[in-house]
């Protein structure tokens, strides 16, 4: 809808009905700020000012991991993650974008057969493989399993990138004196650009989320992710620290905000193909 | 350097798309191809080019076979249908691009973009990206990166249908003119008749995979080979007659049997008339009924019910022509074509009584 579409009026009354709307997510967010830095919280309101809930930051908190390693572990997981889904995606989708080869087909469907099976369902299976792969409690064995586990989605977003690119293009670079791999990397990456940058921003968004794998593949304590610290805290059937895992929580969500704060022009083009005009 | 193909041909899994095609393209000449949608011809210009591989049949340049060589090692430049410009790039970089594959000098690359820039006369563009630039214009941008690295072929697929009718005369001269200038030998595909005679020194006909005529446009036009090529070249196309050929006579459905001045076997024939081979005339061979004129500014076309076929003539305009009204038209019989009616063969005929 353009904004001459509505009234002045009409704009306001929009705005204030998606304010409604989405007052109790803000409300929300909004209660986890102020709650990390309050002594106590009776029911939803907060009494007293600290930074003791942030202590995470400065120590290592007893029996758990350090937040900063987690947190690095946490980075280390979904930048790789990211980059790799998008280098390892790319090419695969290419081929099935443009080259012909025996079982394409076969391939094409079983991607997205893959895709659709719950993860938890091959847990076990997972965990068996990386032990005897000696790449359980690693984090390279998770990152393997996350590829392996988004990828067909991945390729499927990228080959429909690839596929709007017209073939003429290609053949003009081809004409020009460019091998296919370079033609590749010199035009077709150039020309979808913009839908990889977005494809690779929610990658490393799913990464940093990633909870169920890291819970399961690294369970010792200098290889877990902020999810799993997070978990492992707000779980303590005793004494929940709530204080302290609302502080956690804040510094778990910041860098994704961060990013999609940074980025989100470029996510919306993964909806529109991806190819600038 | 001379462009042959030998009895080229080219399957896709059971499609076949080009069967036994052969054809030369001498040095420095423009043969363009020419035929409907789907004939082929585009599939020809691929395989020149090396895009793909022949799966019969030898493609030789300067008497070297390339039939395995790739469009780099071949040296073909080629301008795409829809320009097929690097959108991500500007209108230097677009040009230079087949020149930076090697890694020339800087100073070298931008030298040569600029001369051929000048040549094509878009120097000023340079800087900008395809997105700002007109149809026109994006398709000198391709011609300049067609022709930067003085490819020892131009290979041209249907480079104007994506102009508007005055430009695309105005271009077609133009690339006519650099042809002419740079002595490039080039093959140049097109749907278009009026397109593809104005610009070759040659023109090959294609239809349904085969190059079924390579002619110079005059005689495409004058004396075509077969049905096919006498209905698919001209506008307002060829008008076609019934006729029989029987004792040393030629019967025309409504017209007085003529004795013929050869003999032809005996049997049934088309008669080709072109509509300019058409004459209002007072005591004229045939009698028809106008239904329809359209007026062309220099030109009126009539179209004209004779029997059950029907006729389209060329009159100047103004003719004393009214729609309903019944003429009297004259065939300028030396102009006319006979062709078989089951070959569809061009069959040479002359009139014993002809007074032209």
């Amino acid at each position: 809808m353009t904004p001459d579409a509505v009234g002045p009026h009409g704009r306001w009354g929009v705005t204030g009905a998606l304010v409604i709307l989405t007052a109790p997510i803000i409300v929300l967010y909004g209660w986890l700020l102020l709650a990390s830095f309050s002594v106590t919280i009776t029911g939803l309101v907060p009494h007293g000012l600290t930074l003791a809930n942030w202590r995470f930051l400065w120590q290592t908190l007893p029996n758990e991991a350090n937040a900063w390693v987690a947190a690095g572990n946490s980075l280390t997981f979904a930048v790789t993650v990211a980059v790799f889904e998008v280098l390892v995606g790319a090419m695969a989708a290419y081929a099935l974008s443009r080259l012909t080869f025996p079982g394409r087909g076969l391939f094409l469907g079983s991607t997205i057969v893959l895709h659709s099976f719950p993860s938890v369902t091959l847990l076990i299976a997972i965990f068996l493989i990386l032990r005897a792969l000696g790449l359980y409690d690693r984090l390279a064995g998770v990152i393997l399993v996350k590829l392996a586990l988004d990828l067909p989605l991945g390729i499927w977003i990228m080959k429909g990138f690839f596929d709007g690119v017209p073939w003429d293009v290609e053949m003009a670079a081809l004409v020009d004196g460019y091998s296919r791999i370079r033609v590749w990397w010199k035009v077709m990456l150039p020309l979808i650009r913009p839908g990889l940058f977005a494809f690779a921003i929610f990658a490393f968004l799913s990464g940093w989320n990633e909870f169920l794998l890291p819970y399961v593949l690294l369970p010792s304590q200098g290889s877990q992710t902020l999810s799993v610290l997070m978990a492992s805290l707000s779980g303590e059937e005793r004494f929940a620290d709530y204080g302290l895992v609302t502080a956690l929580s804040v510094f778990y969500i910041l860098p994704a905000v961060a990013v999609f704060a940074l980025t989100q022009r470029y996510l919306l083009r993964i909806f529109s193909g991806g190819v600038k005009g | 350097m001379d462009v042959v193909l030998e009895h080229v041909g080219k399957q896709f899994g059971r499609v076949t798309a080009v069967e036994g095609v052969s054809l030369t393209v001498g040095e420095g000449e423009l043969v363009a191809l020419l035929g409907p949608s789907g004939c082929g011809k585009s599939t020809t210009l691929f395989l020149v080019a090396g895009l793909y591989r022949p799966t019969s049949g030898r493609i030789l340049f300067g008497g070297r076979v390339v039939n395995d060589a790739t469009p780099q090692e071949r040296g073909v430049g080629m301008v795409f249908q829809s320009y097929a410009l690097y959108p991500h790039l500007t209108v230097f970089e677009n040009i230079a691009f087949p020149l930076r594959v090697r890694r020339s000098r800087g100073a070298q690359i931008a030298e040569r973009v600029r001369r051929v820039a000048d040549l094509v006369g878009i120097a000023e563009l340079l800087p900008r990206r395809p997105a700002q630039l007109s149809g026109g214009q994006q398709q000198r941008v391709a011609l300049c990166r067609a022709l930067v690295k003085e490819p020892a072929v131009l290979l041209l697929d249907e480079p104007l249908s994506n102009l508007d009718a005055r430009l695309r005369e105005a271009t077609r001269a133009e690339i006519r003119r650099l042809q002419r200038e740079l002595g490039i030998t080039t093959l140049f595909v097109s749907h278009d008749q009026a397109e593809a005679l104005s610009i070759a020194d040659r023109v090959g006909v294609m239809h349904g995979g085969r190059l079924i005529a390579v002619m110079t446009p005059a005689d495409l036009y004058e004396r075509p080979p077969s049905r096919f090529i006498a209905e698919f070249i001209g506008t307002p196309p060829m008008n076609f007659l019934e006729a029989r050929v029987e004792d040393g006579r030629l019967a025309v459905a409504g017209v007085m049997p003529r004795p013929l001045a050869h003999p032809v076997p005996p049997g049934t024939y088309l008669l080709g008339v072109r509509p300019e081979h058409l004459e209002l005339a007072a005591d004229g061979d045939l009698r028809a009924e106008v239904f329809l004129v359209e007026q062309m500014g220099r030109e009126w076309l009539v179209h004209a019910a004779c029997g059950d076929a029907s006729l389209r003539l060329l009159t100047g305009a103004g003719a004393a022509v009214a729609v309903g009204s019944r003429v009297s038209l004259r065939l300028l019989w030396r102009r006319a074509h006979l062709f078989d009616s089951q070959s569809g063969a061009a069959v040479p005929f002359g009139l014993a009584d002809d007074p032209r």
